[in-house]
């Protein structure tokens, strides 16, 4: 590889620098006139088996539950081609995102992804899907999951205006979650005081209050003065506007 | 041809078989038939494709590491034995020692080419099998070709390995990486331009790998036999391009 190492290129036959020339223009001239590869939209097949995915992984499940992660946050937008949430499959995109949960439960990724990215599709039923898987795997796992079903409640509540399953969610996040934070565990007090439901918001404040389970004082004492309002606007039968 | 062009294709062939590089092979493919079973198995649905699918990549992969590496090995033992001197030192050319060199090589990758045809025999179609194994033999010729110009050049294992191994990602990758550089997504900066331009310079002088011996002729059928012959012409040309390459090469160099 050294400069020493090697002549002149003028010590090269002159046949051998034409045949490299000649073979030098056919291939360029080859690739130049083959077809260029239109991009396709590829309809997003069903996940691998999980069995499948952990034998080829090699132990390195966290790391395939990543790629595959990334594969299907990319699927939307395929070489060369940009595909609209709505052209996807939600039926399929909740296998994989399980598939992914399955290798590695204590992944966040696929339940961000399911909260926050696929219900944009501008389609209530869709949405609706992406919010139940969310909940599905709430329910297997409410202590580290409890976050994405409160951004989907806040969606269903915004986004969707439904509010009984708004509702929902915050219920099961208050029943199923203890050491959620205060917030998301009263969110389902002040659901309930959006909707009109003014006698159940103040009955599961009170109850909140008296439970002991608000200790911080600062917070004690927002929730005592939300329930005095709440028993005011009670009275004067008017749905406060918070 | 000249005689001792045939010569020392037999002796290339013959180090091939006594380095045992057809037995570590077969019992790779062995392996992979192992391997692609248990998968089959443990499928829930699409067995039989899946099967398919990761036996046909692998073997592709098996034979074209074994392959690359045993040209570098062949000719780098050539280079640290002196027998390179001691061939030269007889009545022959060069490019006569390139040329018996690459055909030598070029009937090792055919051999592994049909072995691999043979085992996913076992698994898919007998037509699309044909196809696929011609398909995957043209593959196999420019990666031969493509190791015996790298260890021309660079006369060490490890750069022309990991030459050889960057080209065939790249060239496999090729038509991926154009069709993300012209995505809509990809904005229109100057240096998206630049990007793009480089990349469809790049795909003159590579091969389209990508089009050579698809999976989907084994696991779905429907095997193209006009995409045979573009790959072969191709081949042929781009087979040339290396051994004029590395022939050049090779007449540069003090020995």
């Amino acid at each position: 590889m050294s400069q020493r190492n090697e002549r002149s290129w003028r010590s090269v036959p002159k046949s051998v620098i034409a045949a490299l020339a000649i073979a030098l223009i056919l291939e360029t001239g080859f690739q130049s006139h083959q077809p260029k590869t239109l991009a396709r939209a590829q309809a997003l097949h069903q996940p691998p088996a999980v069995s499948a995915l952990r034998l080829v992984s090699l132990g390195e499940n966290i790391a395939v539950a990543q790629l595959m992660s990334l594969y299907l946050q990319a699927f939307d937008n395929q070489p060369g081609i940009s595909i609209p949430f709505r052209e996807l499959d939600y039926g399929r995109v909740s296998d994989w995102l399980k598939t992914i949960l399955a290798l590695d439960p204590i992944g966040q990724y696929p339940l961000f992804l399911a909260s926050q990215v696929y219900p944009q599709v501008p389609d209530p039923a869709r949405t609706r899907s992406m919010f139940d898987f969310v909940y599905q795997e709430f329910l297997a796992d409410p202590a580290r999951r409890w976050r994405w079903l409160a951004h989907s409640a806040l969606a269903a509540r915004h986004r969707l205006k439904d509010n009984k399953l708004a509702l929902h969610y915050a219920n099961e996040i208050a029943r199923l979650a203890p050491h959620a934070p205060g917030w998301a565990r009263q969110m389902q007090i002040f659901i309930l005081e959006d909707i009109g439901e003014i006698e159940s918001a103040k009955i599961m404040l009170g109850a909140l209050i008296a439970s002991g389970e608000v200790r911080d004082e600062r917070e004690l004492h927002f929730l005592t003065e939300r329930l005095a309002e709440l028993e005011s606007a009670e009275k004067s039968s008017t749905p406060s506007k918070n | 041809m000249r005689r001792q062009i045939i010569t020392l294709a037999r002796f290339t062939f013959l180090e091939a078989l006594r380095t045992r590089l057809f037995f570590v092979y077969v019992v790779g493919l062995a392996s992979i038939f192992a391997l692609t079973f248990f998968i089959q198995q443990v499928a829930i649905t699409e067995a039989s494709r899946i099967e398919i699918a990761f036996s046909a990549a692998i073997t592709r992969l098996l034979a074209v590491f074994l392959l690359s590496l045993h040209v570098i090995t062949s000719v780098v033992r050539e280079l640290d034995d002196k027998g390179l001197e001691l061939t030269l030192s007889f009545d022959l050319r060069r490019s006569d020692y390139i040329l018996g060199r690459l055909l030598g090589f070029v009937l090792i990758a055919v051999l592994v080419a049909t072995l691999a045809a043979l085992s996913q025999s076992i698994l898919a179609a007998k037509g699309g099998v044909l196809a696929w194994g011609v398909s995957l033999a043209l593959e196999l010729v420019i990666m031969a070709a493509l190791s015996l110009f790298c260890i021309v050049t660079f006369t060490q294992l490890m750069p022309a390995m990991c030459f050889v191994t960057g080209f065939y990602i790249v060239a496999r990758a090729l038509s991926a990486i154009r069709l993300i550089s012209k995505s809509p997504l990809s904005g229109e900066s100057p240096s998206q331009h630049v990007m793009s331009w480089l990349v469809d310079t790049l795909a003159l002088v590579l091969p389209g790998f990508d089009r050579y011996a698809p999976t989907a002729w084994l696991a779905d059928g429907g095997a193209q036999w006009s995409a045979v012959g573009t790959a072969s012409v191709e081949a042929a040309i781009y087979t040339s391009l290396l051994c004029a390459a590395a022939t050049f090469d090779f007449y540069r160099r003090n020995v």
